[in-house]
């Protein structure tokens, strides 16, 4: 199906700004609005602009993974985040925080299992939407 | 601390391994037995704890309490999620033959953790919007098994489930938001604390109603069970069974913890309307169920007149009626599973499960009529097994209190639903099989059955005739249980203000 060429052009620009700002969203997300959840929409909706303008062979030639097996991944990072604190003997889900980084340019980088449980959910949310759109392209 | 984690982390740990291992017949089933082998032991493991150091709070995160969520075990929900366990077991071994291949290939088992994550979930959680978290996750789950294998019939059944719960989901989280709007918290214990201090009667009526017509229809109560028999009769045998022994209950379970804990302040205001729908509740089941020719569709009217012998301990509110309610849960969901597994079975031999065409097993397969009798006149009240001493105590309690319609009605329920049992005793293993021309393949007896499909079925049939015979243990335990939930006082206390030590660290 020949797509719009004007989608095609837009998209090759918009799609990588939309990951690389799902990310930025990913990561502002502990502490200011944004978070996994808005991130994963994010990068789903870059993925999908491709697959509307592009069709859904060339993502799914171009996705590393499946989105059924990223929507596990994701749940399973998650899962995994919540086990650290356990070794501290604190409650599951409790934040581990690595000592505060001075980086040049980027400035104050706090990391911590937050930040994974959230990657976690920026994965299941991206597989899961994917995985939705999917299934609906090829009914129609 | 890590008991009342693993009965939640089990069920996710083993839906993303079978998720992830999808395509490959034989990880899937390892994975989905072994989850289900982990999640009974981490039952009894919780119990275990739970009878030891009383109720065992994990506030997730280390957010103090009516701030973050609580994780609550107190006995109730210890003993709900051993049985939990216990079910899942049986059914995961039972699933091994009984399911479809591709299904079992796929994504069943990761569907089947998913949902007994959100039962579990359910009930250990001590949030309120969290519960209805839990309530969804159960709810997609189990939607996605009953229409998994996409026929006509079972999309038709699951249409009319998903419908009906999610006009149950849409009025809890009206039940909530108006709660929330008032006191601003979330947290069951907290808010216990808070209704039994304002006056606002509207709040708590409004929000007490709506709470009370979402879970009723999530139990099946009457005026809101017609969605049950609608469905549970359509998926394979082994979902059916897990629906009939754990969903329902769940409904129930949050009732329970609803008028003990929630509105425990106002229960008597409940009172009168807990009564009247335990009563139609027991009745209109037994006789829904008394009209019906298909094993699966009797079984299912009776899983609502049971839920009103259940609905009507937590009505009548003493210690001796919640004992026997939660007796009755126990009871209930052993059995019933057992039912639908062995009416799995007769289907499987018969070839049919309509009761008209069925018969003869008793001469063709004895065992299997042993199998059936010990769960069906258990659930019929047939001293010594469980049912008896389950019914016994409920209308003990029921006659206490001197609530003598509500007896009788438990009576009456009780014959009839033996008529019930015999009817399907008398149609599929006394009488001879009618020879049917048109289904020649239906006459001779169906193939032998293989060890898993038969082994949970004698494994709750053992437990059903224990209970019976030395249920005093377990008596004494839901004793135990109905002490604790009537002092609601020792559940907040150990959610709101936790020994200092569980801070410092």
């Amino acid at each position: 199906m020949p797509a719009a060429p004007l989608l095609q052009i837009a998209t090759r620009y918009l799609a990588p700004i939309l990951a690389v700002l799902s990310l930025l969203v990913l990561y502002r997300g502990h502490n200011l609005p944004g978070g996994g959840f808005i991130g994963g929409l994010l990068l789903a909706a870059a993925i999908l602009l491709v697959a509307i303008a592009e069709g859904w062979d060339v993502v799914n030639k171009k996705l590393p993974v499946d989105p059924l097996t990223l929507l596990t991944l994701g749940l399973g990072i998650a899962l995994l985040s919540g086990l650290p604190s356990l070794f501290f003997g604190q409650p599951y889900l409790t934040g581990q925080w690595l000592p505060g980084l001075e980086l040049p340019i980027i400035g104050k980088v706090k990391l911590g299992t937050p930040i994974v449980f959230d990657l976690g959910v920026y994965f299941a949310v991206t597989g899961f939407t994917l995985k939705c759109a999917n299934a609906f392209a090829e009914e129609s | 601390m890590i008991w009342t984690l693993a009965p939640i982390l089990i069920p996710l740990t083993s839906a993303l391994l079978a998720m992830a291992a999808r395509g490959h017949p034989h990880m899937v089933r390892a994975i989905g037995v072994t989850g289900a082998i982990l999640l009974c032991g981490a039952g009894f493991g919780l119990l275990w704890a739970v009878e030891n150091q009383g109720v065992i709070v994990l506030q997730a995160g280390n957010w103090p309490a009516p701030v973050g969520i609580s994780l609550v075990a107190d006995l109730l929900s210890a003993l709900m999620v051993t049985i939990t366990g216990i079910i899942s077991l049986a059914v995961a071994i039972y699933s091994l033959r009984d399911v479809n291949r591709n299904l079992l290939k796929s994504h069943y088992f990761a569907l089947f953790h998913f949902l007994l994550l959100g039962v579990n979930g359910a009930f250990l959680t001590g949030d309120l919007f969290n519960l209805f978290v839990w309530f969804e996750v159960m709810l997609l789950s189990s939607f996605v098994l009953i229409t998994m294998e996409g026929k006509r019939q079972q999309l038709e059944g699951g249409v009319k489930y998903l419908v009906i719960n999610l006009v149950a989901s849409a009025l809890f989280l009206s039940g909530i938001g108006i709660l929330y709007g008032k006191l601003g918290t979330l947290n069951m214990a907290d808010i216990a604390l808070r209704l039994a201090n304002t006056p606002d009667a509207f709040l708590i009526n409004s929000s007490s109603i709506l709470l009370l017509v979402a879970f009723a229809i999530k139990a099946g109560m009457f005026p809101f069970f017609f969605w049950l028999p609608a469905s549970y009769h359509t998926p394979q045998v082994a979902i059916s069974a897990l629906f009939a022994g754990l969903l329902t209950k769940v409904g129930v379970y949050a009732l329970i913890r609803s008028y003990t804990l929630l509105f425990n302040s106002q229960f008597a205001v409940m009172q009168d309307v807990l009564i009247v729908l335990a009563g139609a509740t027991m009745i209109t089941g037994v006789f829904g169920a008394a009209t019906q020719f298909e094993i699966r569709k009797i079984l299912s009217f009776h899983i609502v007149s049971q839920i009103g012998y259940m609905i009507m301990g937590l009505a009548i509110g003493s210690a001796l009626a919640l004992a026997a309610a939660v007796f009755y849960i126990l009871h209930h969901i052993i059995v019933k599973t057992n039912l639908f597994l062995v009416g799995g079975l007769i289907m499987r031999k018969c070839g049919t499960s309509d009761l008209a065409r069925t018969g003869g097993l008793y001469k063709w397969a004895p065992g299997l009529a042993l199998l059936f009798f010990i769960p069906a006149f258990s659930l019929g009240g047939i001293p010594p097994l469980s049912g008896f001493w389950a019914k016994f105590s409920v209308i003990q309690a029921g006659l206490e209190a001197e609530h003598y319609a509500l007896v009788a009605a438990a009576l009456l329920v009780g014959v009839l639903t033996l008529y019930s049992m015999i009817k399907i005793w008398a149609e599929a293993f006394l009488k001879a099989k009618p020879m049917d021309s048109r289904a020649p393949a239906e006459n001779a007896p169906g193939p032998n059955l293989h060890w898993t499909l038969v082994v949970p079925c004698v494994i709750l049939a053992l437990l059903t005739v224990w209970i019976g015979l030395a249920g005093a243990p377990l008596l004494n335990l839901a004793l135990a249980t109905s002490e604790q939930l009537l002092n609601p006082e020792i559940y907040i206390e150990a959610v709101l203000n936790p020994p200092i030590a569980h801070y410092e660290k």
